[in-house]
C-alpha cells in the first residue's frame, strides 16, 4: 500500500525515471511526464497527491503548467525544482501558488519531507 | 537577468590612458612648466585661461595708462616751452629798450653838444656824469677824431691818445654810424662792451663817441629772472661766444658748447631729445641792433618720474586694478578648472561604472547559464547514485555491498561539492539584482571568501576571521555587499606573498553601524598613492589593473550608505575599514 501518490514533471527523462524508481523504493507511487501538455493529461487522467514541476520545460512553461493545474485543481500541492537554486535565491523564486521550491541537484530525503508535507496539509 | 547586454563606448583605455598621464602620472613627452615638472592638460588650460583673461583685463588699462603718460607728457613739455617762450619775450624786450635807451642816451649828448664842448675833459666827464647818474652801467667816455686817435677820455683808465683805427669796429662805426660790441675783456679786464656813433663835423670831418658798459647791466637783468635751478638763460654773440654767465654752458668769454642757432625775427623753442629720457628745451631770440643772441635752455629731467611724482594717485589705482584682476583672475580660473577636472572625473567614473556593470552582467549571465547546465547532469548523477545506493541497501546479498556503497557515497559527496560551486555561481550572479534583504555579515563574508579558497589553500595563505558574537543582522544588498567584499579580498591576496597573512574582523561599532577590517600583512601602499587608491584608473598593478576596483567599492559602499577608509604602512601590510549601516538608506 503505496503512502501517496506523486506526479514528476521533468523534461530530463533520466532523471525523471530514476526519482520515479528511487521513490517506488520508499513506497511512494509514482508517475512521471517529460513536458507540460502530457503532465496535464495525466493529471486530469488520474489523482495524485502532490505533484513536482520543473520550473524550466519545453514547450508550456512549468510556471504556466502550474496555473494550469492549480486552476482545475486548486487544492493539488505542487512543489517546484529549478536549475538556478542558490544557498539564498531559490526561495525568491518560488511562484505564489506553488507549495515550496527544491534547488537541483535534490536532496531525495528533503524532497520526500516536503511531499509529505504537503499531502498533509491538504489531506 | 535585468540589465541587457548593449553597444557600450568602449572608452576605458583611452581614458585610463589619459588619466594615467595627465592626472597621476604625467607623460616626459608632455611639454614642461617653467619649474621642471611636466604640465597636465588642466594645468595648461588653467595656465592659459589666466593669462588670456588677466592679458584681456590688464591691456587696456596699460593702454590707458600710457596714453595718459604721453598726454601729461605732452602737456608738461608745452607748458615747459610756453614758459620758456614768455621768459624769451619779456626779456629780449627788456634788454632791447635797455640798449636802445643808451644808445638813445649817447645819440642824444651827441645831438645837444659840439664836439668843442665834448672834446675837453671836464665837458666830457660832466656828460659822463650826467649819464651815470641817469642811466647806469656807463664806465666810461670817449672821444675819437677820423684818424682813429683817442682825443679825450674819461673814466677809471688811462686811454687817452690810443689809436684805434685799425680795429674793426672803427671801421664798422665809418661805414653804419653805430656799433654795438661783443663782450671783451679788453684793457680794463672785466668784461664789458661798447657803444659807438659817428657824428659828422660841418666840413665833411666826423668824430666818435664811445662809451664803455658795464656787461654787469645786462648780467643783472638775467639774474632779475629767478629762474629755477634747471634754466639756464644767458647771452651769447653770433660767433657762439657766451656773453654773461651760464650755469651750465661755460663762462664769459667761452665758447658755448652748442651750434649758433639760425637767425629769427621772432622768438623760437625747441625741443630736443638728449638721452635716457632727458629732454633739452632751448629758447634763443636774437636782440635787434646787437651781436646779442638770448638763450634760454632748459634741461626736463626724466619727465616719466615727473609723471609718476605728479600721478602717484593714478598708480595707485593703476597697481590695485591690476592685482585685483589678478587674484579675482587667478581664483575663478582655478575654480572654472577644478570645476572641469572634477566634471571630467565624474564622467569617466559614470561611463566606466556603467562599462564595468555591463561587464559585470555578462559574467553573471554566463555564470547563471554555465550553473543551470550543470545542475541538470548533477542531479541525474546523483539520483544515479541514490539509486544505486537504494538498489544495493535493499538487495539482500548484493556483491560487493559495503565497498559499493563507499563508492557510491563518493560520487553522491562529489556531485555535493559540485552543487555548491554551482550554487555560488549563481548567488553570484544574482548581484546585479539590486533588493535589500536582511544579511548575516558573517555568512556573507564566508562565503565571499569561499570563492577565494583554492587560491588561498594554493597559496598556503592563512586567513584569521573573527566575528563578534553579537554580530547584528544588516539590511542591505547582498550582491553589492559581496562585490564589495570580493574586491577587498583580492586586493589583499594580490598584496600578500604565498604563506601571507589576511585577517578579517567585524564587529558594530556605535549604534546602528557595523565595521568590516580586512587587514593583509602584504607590500602596503605608499603614502603618496594613498589618496589617491580611489580615484577612477588609478593602479599600482601596472597594465594588469583597471584601476577602477577600488573606485567602483567605493561607489558601492557609498550608495549602500557606508563608508570605505584605509590605513597602510610600507612593508607591513593594509587594512581596508567598511563601515556600513544596519538598515539600509532609502
Amino acid at each position: 500500500m503505496s503512502r501517496f501518490r506523486v506526479l514528476i514533471i521533468d523534461d530530463e527523462e533520466e532523471l525523471a525515471t530514476t526519482l520515479v524508481e528511487r521513490l517506488t523504493y520508499r513506497d511512494i507511487e509514482a508517475e512521471y511526464a517529460l513536458d507540460g501538455i502530457s503532465a496535464l493529461a495525466k493529471v486530469v487522467a488520474q489523482p495524485y497527491d502532490v505533484v513536482v514541476l520543473d520550473l524550466k520545460l519545453p514547450g508550456i512553461s512549468g510556471e504556466v503548467v502550474l496555473r494550469r493545474i492549480k486552476a482545475q485543481f486548486p487544492h493539488l500541492p505542487v512543489i517546484m525544482i529549478t536549475g538556478h537554486g542558490t544557498p539564498h535565491g531559490h526561495e525568491a523564486e518560488k511562484p505564489e501558488q506553488a507549495f515550496d521550491i527544491v534547488a537541483k541537484p535534490i536532496g531525495l530525503d528533503a524532497l520526500i519531507e516536503k511531499m509529505e508535507a504537503a499531502v498533509k496539509k491538504h489531506e | 537577468m535585468k540589465l541587457t547586454e548593449r553597444p557600450m563606448p568602449t572608452v576605458l583605455p583611452e581614458l585610463k590612458m589619459a588619466e594615467n598621464k595627465y592626472v597621476n602620472q604625467p607623460d616626459e613627452n608632455l611639454p614642461s612648466g617653467p619649474f621642471g615638472p611636466p604640465l597636465s592638460p588642466y594645468s595648461r588650460l588653467r595656465r592659459f585661461s589666466s593669462l588670456l583673461t588677466s592679458l584681456i583685463a590688464l591691456i587696456p588699462l596699460a593702454i590707458l595708462t600710457f596714453i595718459n603718460y604721453h598726454q601729461d607728457t605732452d602737456a608738461y613739455r608745452a607748458e615747459n616751452r610756453y614758459a620758456i617762450s614768455r621768459i624769451l619775450s619779456n626779456t629780449k624786450r627788456t634788454l632791447e629798450f635797455v640798449l636802445e635807451e643808451r644808445r638813445s642816451a649817447l645819440s642824444f649828448v651827441l645831438r645837444e653838444k659840439h664836439y668843442e664842448e665834448l672834446n675837453t675833459n671836464e665837458g666830457l666827464a660832466n656828460t659822463l656824469q650826467n649819464l651815470k647818474n641817469s642811466f647806469g652801467g656807463f664806465i666810461d667816455l670817449g672821444i675819437i677824431d677820423s684818424g682813429g686817435i683817442q682825443r679825450s677820455y674819461v673814466g677809471p683808465y688811462n686811454l687817452a691818445g690810443i689809436n684805434y683805427r685799425d680795429q674793426d669796429w672803427f671801421e664798422e662805426v665809418i661805414l653804419r654810424g653805430v656799433h654795438v660790441s661783443d663782450v671783451f675783456m679788453g684793457h680794463r679786464n672785466f668784461p664789458h662792451f661798447v657803444i659807438a656813433f659817428k657824428k659828422e663835423k660841418p666840413g665833411g670831418d666826423f668824430y666818435v663817441l664811445r662809451a664803455t658798459l658795464d656787461m654787469e647791466l645786462l648780467t643783472r637783468l638775467i639774474y632779475n629772472l629767478e629762474l629755477d635751478r634747471r634754466t639756464d638763460a644767458f647771452i651769447i654773440n653770433q660767433n657762439g661766444i657766451i656773453q654773461t654767465p651760464s650755469v651750465f654752458y661755460g663762462g664769459v668769454l667761452e665758447r658755448a658748447r652748442f651750434e649758433v642757432p639760425p637767425f629769427m625775427m621772432d622768438r623760437e623753442v625747441i625741443d630736443e631729445y638728449l638721452e635716457e629720457g632727458q629732454w633739452l628745451t632751448t629758447g634763443y631770440a636774437y636782440i635787434s641792433e646787437s651781436p646779442y643772441i638770448l638763450m634760454v635752455m632748459k634741461r626736463l629731467d626724466k619727465p616719466f618720474w615727473h609723471w609718476v611724482d605728479h600721478r602717484a594717485d593714478l598708480l595707485w589705482f593703476l597697481g590695485i586694478s591690476a592685482a585685483l584682476i589678478l587674484v579675482v583672475v587667478f581664483y575663478s580660473t582655478t575654480y572654472m578648472v577644478n570645476r572641469l577636472k572634477e566634471s571630467d572625473l565624474k564622467r569617466a567614473r559614470v561611463f566606466h561604472n556603467a562599462e564595468y556593470t555591463n561587464k559585470m552582467a555578462t559574467i553573471g549571465r554566463m555564470a547563471a547559464g554555465v550553473a543551470h547546465e550543470i545542475n541538470n547532469p548533477l542531479a541525474i548523477i546523483n539520483e544515479k547514485a541514490g539509486l544505486l545506493k537504494d538498489m544495493a541497501e535493499h538487495t539482500p546479498e548484493y556483491p560487493q555491498k559495503e565497498k559499493t556503497l563507499i563508492q557510491i557515497n563518493s560520487i553522491i559527496k562529489s556531485v555535493e561539492r559540485c552543487s555548491n560551486v554551482t550554487h555560488r555561481l549563481l548567488g553570484f550572479s544574482r548581484r546585479m539584482e539590486v533588493q535589500k534583504e536582511n544579511i548575516d555579515l558573517a555568512d556573507l563574508l564566508k562565503e565571499v571568501m569561499g570563492f577565494q579558497s583554492s587560491e588561498i589553500m594554493h597559496r598556503n595563505i592563512i586567513v584569521e576571521s573573527s566575528f563578534a558574537p553579537e554580530l547584528p543582522s544588516l539590511e542591505s544588498d547582498r550582491g553589492q555587499l559581496q562585490q564589495v567584499f570580493l574586491n577587498i579580498f583580492n586586493n589583499a591576496l594580490a598584496a600578500i606573498p604565498n604563506g601571507g597573512q589576511i585577517e578579517i574582523t567585524a564587529a558594530p561599532i556605535n549604534s546602528g553601524e557595523v565595521a568590516v577590517t580586512v587587514t593583509d600583512n602584504g607590500v602596503g601602499i605608499p603614502e603618496k598613492d594613498l589618496k589617491h587608491i580611489f580615484e577612477p584608473f588609478f593602479s599600482t598593478k601596472g597594465e594588469f589593473g583597471t584601476g577602477l576596483g577600488l573606485s567602483i567599492t567605493q561607489d558601492i559602499v557609498q550608495k549602500l550608505g557606508g563608508r570605505i577608509t584605509v590605513n597602510s604602512a610600507v612593508g607591513t601590510g593594509t587594512s581596508f575599514i567598511v563601515t556600513l549601516p544596519l538598515k539600509s538608506r532609502g
